[in-house]
C-alpha cells in the first residue's frame, strides 16, 4: 500500500466519520440528554431526504434559474420539517411514555413501520436520486492518484458546522442552558422557573431536526427508499451507545472510531462482513466499558 | 438460607389458581381439538408455523414481562434452532438419492452428499462445522443446548457489568444485525439471502404428506403447551418471585445478597431455549430456514406477539401470536400495504393504551365481575 491510497483510505475514513457524526448528533440529543429511545430515527432521517428531494423537483421546474442553490434550502427545509413533525411526535407520543423507556423503543418502531409505509404507498416504492447541483459534482484532484469526491468534502464541512452549531447553542445560549438544566435536574430546573416541559418538546424537536439534516446531506451520496432510514438505525445507535451516551463530545470521537475502522476492515474484507465485525467488537467494547468508552463519572440520583 | 418468600400475591386476583389452570385447559382445547377439527391441512400448517413463533413470545414473556429484560433478538435463538434443524435436513436431503435437490447436479459436480447452494457457491468440501449435523442426536442436543448457553453467557456477562434496560436492548438488536448480516454474507457456509430450504425427510420419514403435517402440528402443540406450563413452574417457584423483585427493585435484591445477573441470565436462557425450539419447529414445518427469520424486523416482531396478548401472560403470548399471525396473513392475502400499518398502530396502540394486552383487559372484565358478585 503506498501513500496515494493510505490517503484515499484515511479520507474514506474521515468521510464516514462524518457521515455518522451527523447521523448520531441529532440521536446523541435525543437519547443521550432525553433517555428516550427513538426507533424511528432512521425514518426521521429519510424524511429530511424526501424533503431535500421535492425541493430540487421544486426548484428545477419553477426556479431552474436558482437550481444551484437549492441543496442549501433543503438543507434548512429538512431540519424545520423534521424539527416540527419531532415537536408533534414529542407532544402526542413520547411525554407519555418518559417513564417507559422499553415501551418507547417500541411505539416508536411501531411509528416507523408506519412511516415507511407511507413513504412506499405516497412517495415512491423505488429509490429516488436527486440530481447533484454542478458545483458539487466532480473531485477535487490533491495529486495525480488521490482525488477527493467535492461531495464529500462538502458533507465534511457540514458536519463540522453542524457540531460546532449544536455544541455552541448547547452550551452558550440560554436555551442550551435550559436543556442541560432540565437533563441534570429535572425537580430542581423546573423549582427554578424554567418549563420542563417545553424544553422537553423542544431537546427532542431538536434531535429529529439534526436528523433531517443528515438526512438532507445523505442525498448527495445515495439514493432515498423506503428502508433507507431502517438501514442506517443500529449504526446510528451502535455510535451513540460506543461514545458514551451522555457526552457529545464522546459521540463525535467515538463516530471517529467506528468511521477509521470501517474504513480500514472494509479495505481487508467485504462491506457487510465489515459491519458485522464492527458491530461485534462494539459488543465487545460495551462490556468492558459498560456505560461506553468517553462515559463521565458522575454519581446519579 | 433466605427465609421463603410469603405466599401471598397481593395483585393477583380472587381465585386466581383456578382461573390460572382453567384458561390453561381452554388454550390446551383449543389446540389440541378444536383447531384439528375445524380446520384443514392447510390451515393447520399456518396454525402450526404461528404456534412455533408463539415459543418466542412465550419467552419474551418470561423475560420482558416477569424480568424486566427487554430483548430485541429472539429472532437470534430462533435463527439458531431453525438453521441447526435445517442443516440436519438439508445434510439428510444432499445424502439422500431419491432426493429431488439434484443428484445429477452433484454428481456433475463431484460433490454428492454436499448441499446444493454450496456446489452453487463453489465450495467444495464440507465446512468442518456442517459435519457433527450428520448426526441426529448432535442436531437434537445442539437446539437444546447451543442457544441457552450462548444467551447465558452473553446475558450473564452483560448483567454483571450491570448493562441492562434500553443498553440491552440495543445489544441484543445489534445482535440481531450481526446474524443476519453473515448469514446474508457467507453464501457459500449458510445458503445465504435465500436460506437453506429443499429438504423433504426427517429421519427418512417425509415431511410434506398430510400425515405428517397433522402429526407436527400436534408436537408444536404440544411442545408449546409444555412451555407454557414450565414457564408457569418457574414463576410461581421462588426463582421466579426473586426475579420479579429484580424486575421492580434490582438493587433491593442486590443488597439482599442475591447475584442478580444469574437471575437473569438464566430466565434469558431460558427464553431462548423456547425460541430454539421454535425455530427448529418451524424450519420442519415450512421447510425453511431464512434470515429473514432472524435480522433485527422479525425479532422486533416477536416482542409484539407478547405485548399484544399480554406481557404478563404466558397464555396471553400463545393467542397474541396467533392473532398477529392470523392478522399478517388475512393482510397479505387481501390487502398487503396496510399491514405495516396495522402492525405499526398495533404497536403504539397496545403500549400506549393497553399495557398489559389483551390477558390484562380480560382480568379487568373479570375483576369488575367479581365485584359486581361480590354485591
Amino acid at each position: 500500500m503506498n501513500l496515494d491510497m493510505m490517503a484515499m483510505q484515511a479520507f474514506t475514513g474521515l468521510s464516514v466519520f462524518t457521515i455518522l457524526t451527523l447521523m448520531a448528533l441529532g440521536l446523541a440529543i435525543v437519547f443521550g440528554l432525553m433517555g428516550v429511545i427513538n426507533m424511528a430515527h432512521g425514518e426521521l432521517m429519510a424524511m429530511g431526504a424526501y424533503t431535500t428531494y421535492f425541493t430540487s423537483l421544486f426548484f428545477a421546474s419553477y426556479l431552474p434559474s436558482l437550481f444551484g442553490i437549492y441543496f442549501l434550502v433543503g438543507i434548512v427545509l429538512a431540519f424545520f420539517v423534521t424539527f416540527i413533525f419531532g415537536w408533534a411526535l414529542e407532544r402526542g407520543l413520547i411525554r407519555f411514555l418518559y417513564k417507559r423507556p422499553l415501551d418507547t423503543m417500541l411505539a416508536t418502531w411501531g411509528l416507523s413501520l408506519i412511516l415507511q409505509q407511507l413513504f412506499r404507498q405516497f412517495i415512491n416504492a423505488k429509490e429516488v436520486e436527486v440530481t447533484t447541483v454542478s458545483w458539487l459534482k466532480g473531485a477535487w484532484q490533491v495529486t495525480e492518484n488521490v482525488s477527493l469526491p467535492l461531495s464529500r468534502i462538502f458533507i465534511i464541512v457540514l458536519a463540522v458546522v453542524t457540531a460546532a452549531a449544536v455544541y455552541a447553542f448547547l452550551y452558550r445560549t440560554r436555551w442550551g442552558l435550559r436543556i442541560r438544566a432540565v437533563t441534570q435536574n429535572r425537580a430542581m430546573a423546573g423549582a427554578a422557573g424554567i418549563n420542563t416541559e417545553r424544553v422537553d418538546a423542544f431537546t427532542f424537536a431538536l434531535g429529529c431536526g439534526l436528523a433531517g439534516i443528515a438526512g438532507s446531506s445523505f442525498t448527495m451520496l445515495a439514493s432515498t427508499g423506503p428502508t433507507t432510514g431502517q438501514a442506517y438505525i443500529v449504526d446510528t445507535f451502535i455510535v451513540v451507545v460506543f461514545g458514551g451516551v451522555e457526552s457529545l463530545l464522546g459521540t463525535i470521537a467515538s463516530a471517529f472510531m467506528i468511521g477509521q475502522m470501517q474504513a480500514w476492515f472494509e479495505y481487508s474484507m467485504s462491506g457487510s462482513m465489515a459491519r458485522a465485525g464492527i458491530l461485534l467488537l462494539v459488543i465487545v467494547v460495551l462490556y468492558f466499558r459498560p456505560n461506553g468508552l468517553f462515559a463521565t463519572k458522575v454519581r446519579r440520583a | 438460607m433466605a427465609t421463603p418468600a410469603p405466599q401471598t400475591t397481593a395483585s393477583a386476583p380472587r381465585g386466581s389458581n383456578l382461573w390460572g389452570v382453567g384458561s390453561f385447559l381452554l388454550l390446551a382445547a383449543l389446540l389440541l381439538v378444536v383447531f384439528p377439527l375445524a380446520m384443514d391441512v392447510f390451515r393447520l400448517g399456518l396454525a402450526a408455523k404461528y404456534l412455533s413463533l408463539a415459543f418466542c413470545a412465550v419467552g419474551i414473556v418470561l423475560v420482558w414481562g416477569y424480568g424486566g429484560i427487554l430483548s430485541l433478538g429472539q429472532g437470534v435463538f430462533f435463527g439458531l434452532g431453525s438453521y441447526f434443524m435445517a442443516m440436519f435436513l438439508k445434510l439428510e436431503s444432499a445424502g439422500n438419492a431419491d432426493s429431488s435437490s439434484g443428484t445429477a447436479l452433484s454428481a456433475f459436480f463431484g460433490t454428492a452428499g454436499l448441499p446444493d447452494f454450496m456446489a452453487w457457491n463453489s465450495v467444495e468440501v464440507l465446512p468442518w462445522w456442517w459435519e457433527p449435523f450428520h448426526h441426529v442426536s448432535f442436531t437434537i442436543l445442539a437446539i437444546l443446548i447451543g442457544p441457552p448457553l450462548v444467551a447465558f453467557v452473553l446475558g450473564y456477562a452483560n448483567f454483571r457489568k450491570r448493562v441492562g434496560g434500553v443498553y440491552f436492548s440495543i445489544v441484543t438488536l445489534a445482535l440481531a444485525a450481526i446474524m443476519a448480516i453473515v448469514i446474508i454474507g457467507q453464501q457459500g457456509y449458510t445458503g445465504g439471502v435465500n436460506g437453506i430450504t429443499d429438504f423433504k425427510t426427517f429421519l427418512g420419514m417425509d415431511l410434506d404428506t398430510d400425515r405428517a403435517k397433522v402429526v407436527m402440528y400436534f408436537i408444536t402443540a404440544g411442545l408449546l403447551l409444555l412451555c407454557v406450563l414450565f414457564g408457569a413452574f418457574i414463576l410461581r417457584s421462588r426463582l421466579g418471585r426473586v426475579l420479579v423483585a429484580i424486575r421492580d427493585r434490582e438493587d433491593r435484591v442486590r443488597f439482599s445478597g442475591y447475584d442478580p445477573a444469574l437471575f437473569k441470565a438464566f430466565i434469558f436462557a431460558v427464553a431462548a431455549l423456547f425460541s430454539a425450539l421454535g425455530g427448529a419447529l418451524f424450519t420442519m414445518q415450512v421447510g425453511l430456514a431464512s434470515p429473514s427469520l432472524v435480522g433485527i424486523v422479525p425479532s422486533v416482531e416477536m416482542v409484539i406477539y407478547a405485548a399484544v396478548g399480554g406481557r404478563l401472560s404466558l397464555i396471553g403470548a400463545v393467542y397474541g401470536a396467533l392473532l398477529v399471525g392470523w392478522a399478517k396473513t388475512f393482510f397479505s392475502e387481501n390487502f398487503v400495504e396496510f399491514w405495516p400499518y396495522f402492525i405499526g398502530v398495533l404497536f403504539m396502540v397496545v403500549v400506549m393504551f393497553l399495557p398489559t394486552g389483551l390477558a390484562g383487559l380480560v382480568d379487568r372484565l373479570r375483576g369488575r365481575f367479581l365485584r359486581r358478585e361480590g354485591h
